[in-house]
């Protein structure tokens, strides 16, 4: 079946088998392989993105299910190759090591930014608790958020793309 | 303290890591990035059964499935004389079964299809007939007269033995603790756990068939070892082998060994003349790829009655899966579990490990651990605690003063390590410091007045990494050394190859800094290269926290091997006697008059250029260098934790978590602390709940992250680092290693904390990892049962 | 990673549609709400419907939390975080919010669906005690009309419902009550999973007695409710002594087994820690006006 998404703001199709994971759509079909993947099981977060602005665990939804939807994948963060902030935080406060959780955490991160510009550290654990780190013991990435809120840029514009869902 | 300071251009110190634009922007090149033209997918068929002989199997229905386009079995295999490979501990084990499944997970048949999900698919059509064998679970029946026998492919094995090794001197420790005033006993078990990296293991294998050459992007820790082994178990020549790791998403030691999957793709390629892909699934990389631990230790520590503590020793039965596949050095079977001495100025210490197979997935390997280390501190430390319940003592007390002293460096300890240098008492009285250990224990008194359950833990350790000394260990028979070969093109930048390979440690940055150090060539002019066999010398890979130790000594030798023949073209240069030259970092000038000097970049130039160069000297600025560690480093630490338990719910929450580490000199701060914070959380969940349990049939309890649980950012808490800094004097740039450090620290540390908590209360004096609610509660019944 | 095995597949564009299409299908077709209780289970391919309904365009028409007719009204295709950010829900049915607070994970709470969690009828799934501990009733909805069934009737044990093959969960309906408070006491092992044990309480006052107590336990093998210990508050003063009562039958009536989460006695233990603890706080919930 013909499947066709609005991705980082640009329309793109492809003809996959129906039950093909969303996961799968984005890294192989679509080539944007920034979206990862660790588990079987919706435990991992590895393969977080936005769908329609809100956090998805894309392993765990066709890519038929996302047909028509918004999705913004890691790669879709640095508008017009400037970093977002929390990008820019993860670099100032080591926020990541082997970086492979790391676009999920980023992903989380921006909206939970976009929902809340000043987290307290609770609130970021409490955001990426879907998410496994295994390699930082997740201070620097809370701090790598706290980093992203206190240098938001004065406008508040954000780089997502977000609907009314 | 972990945000970057502003940048060191030239130099050791916090400086963001070179690896990070390419991470925050999804472009890391992880293996199941890879697409390559043509490119077929392997899947795996995995035994549902512990142990069974292999009666049929039946791959009609898959071969003729529309997509496939290869099933491989392991008669198959055994015709190509590929159905069994050596081991990291010069074993064999199965590529692919051919008699029996000795594990449930075991690899029996390998598909090749077009696609992934037909892949998949094609497994269901796969028809084995099984005949179920009994099965030997607990270690501790596996050398019973009536047990089954795993290995009957072996000729001559007639048990389920693997081997006996022992430490220090049983006789003289057997004195020692005759004349001891108090000797105290524990049955301490390190369970079975697993390093679940998040990304999973995988390769993809592409065999030229015009050149010849095979090209394997794989995941692994030790690029160059794995390309000698596929050598020896393919017989294809070593050279027309190149491993290429890309950047890999996390290893801890599950990505030391050589996988059948990976030799699986490499057959597929060969025989459909296409690239194949092998991506383990979740539950793949649980139930059959490398485990750690599972020793079950009964533990003794002697002492005098005021708290002198005089001996050690320790029983284990090591439980090593079906086949011994542990990744040790060759003359270490247990590692380098006699470090279980610890920090302690011991009169005698000895210990004993049996080596048992069991229908388990064979694994062994350190999930970030130094060969048996964490086993040894842990009972080490947990032996401590005892001993300070037994006498009343405070356990911070009872350790600071056991210690070895500073004086006493090099220390020669019971069992044959040398450690290299210490100061044991100022990392305790720091930790002691940050955590306010005074005022912790009144605020436990006042708890427990109260009837609330709070706990503090104390762990000291003391490590050895960065194997090793070629006269003392090597893995299957290869010197645990490693290269480094340093190129500084003409206009001043450099290229440094290592053998190290990266799993997020930062070498791209750690690495570059170490020659920026030395030369004085700013760091971001040093491209580092890792992985790739046919970019970088020869070494053993990074594992065992011994990429600083011995691959960063390599990268500071080969700098200054070539700063020593910058000496020589600059002398040229400045038509002056190189004796008479001086270094100042990035720049050699004529002593007593520092005008008269060239800089690393004029010197490159120079090196590169049309002029002549002094006689003897070689033109170009490059070297290379082999380093062969003439002793192991000796890392410590000293590590505080605090917990409180719902004494209705049996919960433990770790409140506090202070770390003091002495790693020696510390390349890049903002590093080290963030593989300590990374450390302390699988510490974390070592201890509180990761867990690969089995039923009494063999079947896996352990195989998804539903079951085997990591910790979250709700489980652990704001790490409190603090650090002492005492350089090793044989290292050349005085650095220890650091990365495992933490994971051996942290769980006693946090298990003392969990047993102070309940002591007084409950009469708890031993519990096993994980400490998950069910089982505190239970032994807060008097009931503590160890892991099944 | 896992994949689901083949499966034909269309997206309901109504609940007529929805329900025409399982009319069709008949027994080999399964409903696709969030997806997170359906589509792990079949990649593990411990689930392999022949045809899959995707009933997510449905997440308008069936995603609601309103007040109507003294009841709280709840879309089967309400997801988790919106009964989590609910105003109404925190007001009326706090053991809701206790609840989603400790169900899976934000990012998993962001697709999940009540509807989703009860059909799904997980044993260590915490909606379908939290709803029976409230006296919930549910409407399912197929050919010939409305069903409203109450937890006990459609919640027929684990991975089992009353809802036929031709059949949807349409709607779950709270009743309100002026003096009532309810609470969710969850162990688990680590955030994200699932209960060890778990209990609800929901407790309704007049005139300084509990008229009727819901008790509801998860994962531990009990009953939809815990009768026994209802009877024993039914009627009673609220008091520690009588929380430690019925806490008591709550874990009497239950049968937990042993595996990695617990022992039985722990569980057991757990039932009568965490139903004293609800019931406590139920009740000073009721007391104080929060409900």
């Amino acid at each position: 079946m013909q499947v066709t998404v609005t991705i980082n703001g640009e329309e793109r199709s492809a003809d996959v088998e129906p039950r093909t994971l969303l996961v799968h759509f984005i890294r192989d079909d679509l080539d944007l392989t920034g979206t990862h993947w660790g588990c079987d099981t919706s435990n991992c977060g590895a393969c977080v993105v936005l769908f329609d602005g809100e956090p998805l665990k894309s392993c765990t939804m066709l890519a038929a299910t996302a047909a028509g939807h918004e999705i913004t994948t890691v790669e879709g963060l640095a508008a017009g190759g400037e970093l977002d902030p929390v990008q820019q935080g993860f670099i100032e406060c080591h926020g990541q090591q082997i970086g492979f959780c790391t676009p999920g955490m980023l992903l989380t991160a921006r909206a939970l930014l976009d929902a809340n510009p000043d987290p307290s550290e609770h609130e970021i654990r409490e955001a990426i608790s879907g998410q496994i780190c295994r390699c930082t013991g997740y201070s620097n990435i809370v701090k790598a958020v706290r980093w992203a809120a206190e240098n938001a840029p004065a406008t508040t514009t954000t780089t997502t793309t977000t609907t009314g869902a | 303290m972990s945000t970057v300071q502003p940048s060191p251009t030239v130099g050791y110190g916090s400086m963001r890591r070179k690896e990070d634009p390419r991470f925050v922007r999804g472009q890391g090149r992880y293996i199941d990035d890879l697409k390559l033209p043509g490119m077929l997918h392997g899947a795996v068929l995995r035994s549902p059964l512990a142990h069974a002989r292999i009666i049929s199997i039946d791959t009609a229905a898959a071969a003729a499935h529309p997509k496939v386009k290869a099933v491989i079995t392991g008669a198959d295999l055994a015709g190509l004389g590929l159905a069994w490979m050596p081991t990291m501990s010069q074993d064999t084990q199965a590529v692919l079964a051919t008699d029996k499944v000795r594990f449930q997970g075991q690899e029996v048949a390998f598909v090749v299809a077009e696609d992934r999900y037909s892949a998949r698919d094609a497994l269901e059509l796969i028809d084995v007939e099984y005949e179920e064998l009994p099965v030997v679970i607990d270690a501790r029946k596996a050398l019973d007269a009536d047990a089954p026998i795993i290995r009957d492919d072996k000729e001559g094995q007639t048990s389920n033995h693997i081997f006996d090794w022992e430490a220090g001197d049983s006789e003289e420790t057997d004195r020692v603790f005759a004349a001891a005033d108090v000797v105290v006993a524990r049955d301490i078990i390190y369970p079975r756990c697993h390093p679940a990296p998040l990304e999973t293991c995988g390769a993809v294998a592409q065999m030229d068939p015009v050149m010849g050459k095979l090209t394997l992007w794989t995941t692994t820790q030790a690029p160059h070892a794995h390309r000698t082994v596929y050598a020896l178990v393919a017989g294809l020549p070593e050279h027309k082998i190149r491993i290429i790791p890309g950047d890999i998403g996390g290893g801890f030691g599950n990505k030391v060994p050589v996988y059948p999957g990976y030799v699986c793709a490499i057959v597929g390629s060969i025989l459909t003349g296409k690239p194949v892909k092998w991506m383990e699934d979740r539950s793949e990389n649980l139930l059959s790829t490398g485990f750690a631990r599972d020793y079950i230790m009964h533990g003794e520590i002697a002492a005098t009655s005021d708290g002198t503590i005089t001996g050690l020793r320790v029983t284990t039965t090591a439980d090593h899966g079906a086949f011994n596949a542990t990744a040790q050095p060759t003359k270490y079977p247990a590692g380098f579990f006699h470090i279980f001495s610890g920090s302690y100025d011991l009169q005698a210490a000895h210990c004993k490990v049996t080596g048992v197979y069991t229908n388990k997935a064979p694994g062994g390997v350190a999930y970030r651990c130094s060969f048996r280390v964490t086993e040894a501190v842990y009972l080490v430390e947990r032996m401590v605690d005892a001993l300070a319940l037994e006498l009343k003592l405070d356990p911070a007390q009872l350790r600071l003063k056991n210690f070895i002293r500073p004086e006493q460096f090099p220390y020669q300890c019971k069992t044959g390590w040398t450690y290299d240098s210490g100061e044991y008492e100022r990392a305790m009285r720091l930790a002691m410091e940050i955590a306010g250990y005074d005022d912790l224990r009144r605020e436990q008194a006042e708890k427990r007045a109260r009837g609330e359950l709070m706990g503090i833990g104390i762990a000291f350790f003391t490590e050895t990494v960065g194997a090793g000394p070629r006269k003392d260990m090597d893995i299957l028979g290869l010197a645990m050394n490693d290269g480094a070969d340093l190129r500084v093109h003409p206009t001043g930048k450099a290229v440094l190859g290592i053998s190290a390979m990266s799993q997020g440690q930062g070498h791209e940055t750690t690495f570059a800094q170490i020659v920026s150090e030395e030369l004085g060539i700013p760091s971001a002019d040093i491209e580092v290269v890792n992985g790739d066999t046919d970019r970088t010398p020869y070494g053993l890979g990074t594992y065992g926290s011994r990429s600083t130790p011995v691959s960063g000594a390599a990268t500071a030798l080969v700098a200054r091997k070539v700063r020593e023949r910058a000496r020589l073209i600059a002398a040229g240069m400045l038509e002056a006697s190189p004796d008479d030259l001086e270094w100042e970092r990035g720049r050699w000038f004529v002593k007593g008059d520092p005008e008269q000097g060239s800089t690393i970049q004029e010197i490159a130039m120079a090196a590169h250029g049309a002029g002549d160069l002094p006689e003897g000297v070689e033109g170009m600025l490059e070297d290379t260098c082999v380093y062969n560690p003439p002793n192991l480093t000796f890392p410590f630490g000293a590590y505080i934790c605090v917990v409180d338990i719902d004494p209705g719910t049996a919960k433990v929450v770790v409140r506090r978590f202070v770390a003091v580490d002495d790693c020696g000199v510390r390349i890049n701060p903002m590093i080290v602390e963030g593989q300590i914070h990374g450390g302390l959380a699988e510490g974390v969940g070592i201890a509180l709940m990761e867990l690969i349990a089995f039923d009494e049939q063999g079947n896996c309890l352990g195989g998804s992250f539903m079951d085997y649980l990591i910790p979250t950012a709700l489980e652990v808490p704001e790490w409190e680092l603090g650090a002492t800094v005492t350089p090793s004097p044989h290292h050349p740039i005085g650095a220890k290693g650091v990365g495992e450090s933490p994971t051996v620290g942290s769980p006693p540390a946090i298990v003392n904390a969990i047993i102070d908590a309940l002591h007084d209360s409950h009469g708890v004096d031993h519990i096993d990892m994980p400490c998950t609610p069910g089982r505190v509660w239970d032994a807060m019944q008097g009931r503590a049962e160890p892991p099944q | 990673m896992q994949v689901p095995a083949p499966f034909e597949y269309e997206r309901a564009t109504s609940v007529q549609h929805a329900l025409e299409l399982l009319r069709a299908r008949g027994p080999d077709a399964r409903l696709l709400a969030g997806g997170h209780s359906l589509l792990p289970m079949m990649k593990l391919r411990l689930a392999a419907p022949e045809f899959l309904i995707d009933i997510d365009p449905l997440a308008g028409e069936l995603g609601y939390i309103r007040e109507q007719d003294g009841e709280l009204r709840v879309g089967a295709m309400t997801r988790h975080r919106a009964l989590l950010e609910s105003d109404a829900v925190a007001r009326h049915a706090t053991i809701i919010t206790d609840a989603e607070r400790v169900i899976a994970d934000p990012v998993v709470r962001n697709r999940g669906t009540i509807g989703g969690a009860l059909c799904q009828a997980d044993p260590a799934e915490d909606l379908s005690a939290v709803c029976a501990a409230l006296e919930a009733t549910v409407v399912v909805r197929g050919a010939d009309g409305d069903r409203v069934l109450t937890m006990p009737e459609f919640h027929r044990g684990p991975y089992e419902t009353a809802v036929g093959d031709a059949e949807m969960l349409i709607e779950v309906r709270i009743p309100l009550h002026p003096v009532a408070g309810s609470a969710y006491e969850k162990v688990e092992r680590r955030v994200g999973d699932w209960a060890v044990a778990a209990a609800g309480a929901a407790v309704r006052l007049h005139a300084g007695v509990i008229t009727r107590a819901g008790i509801a336990l998860t994962a531990v093998g009990a009953g939809v409710t815990s009768g026994a210990a209802e009877q024993a508050l039914a009627g009673q003063p609220p008091s520690e002594a009588t929380f430690a009562a019925a806490a008591e039958l709550a874990a009497r009536d239950c049968s937990p087994t042993t595996d990695q989460r617990g022992s039985v006695e722990y569980k057991r233990h757990l039932a009568r820690e965490l139903t004293l603890r609800a019931l406590r706080t139920a009740t000073a919930r009721a007391l104080r006006g929060d409900a």
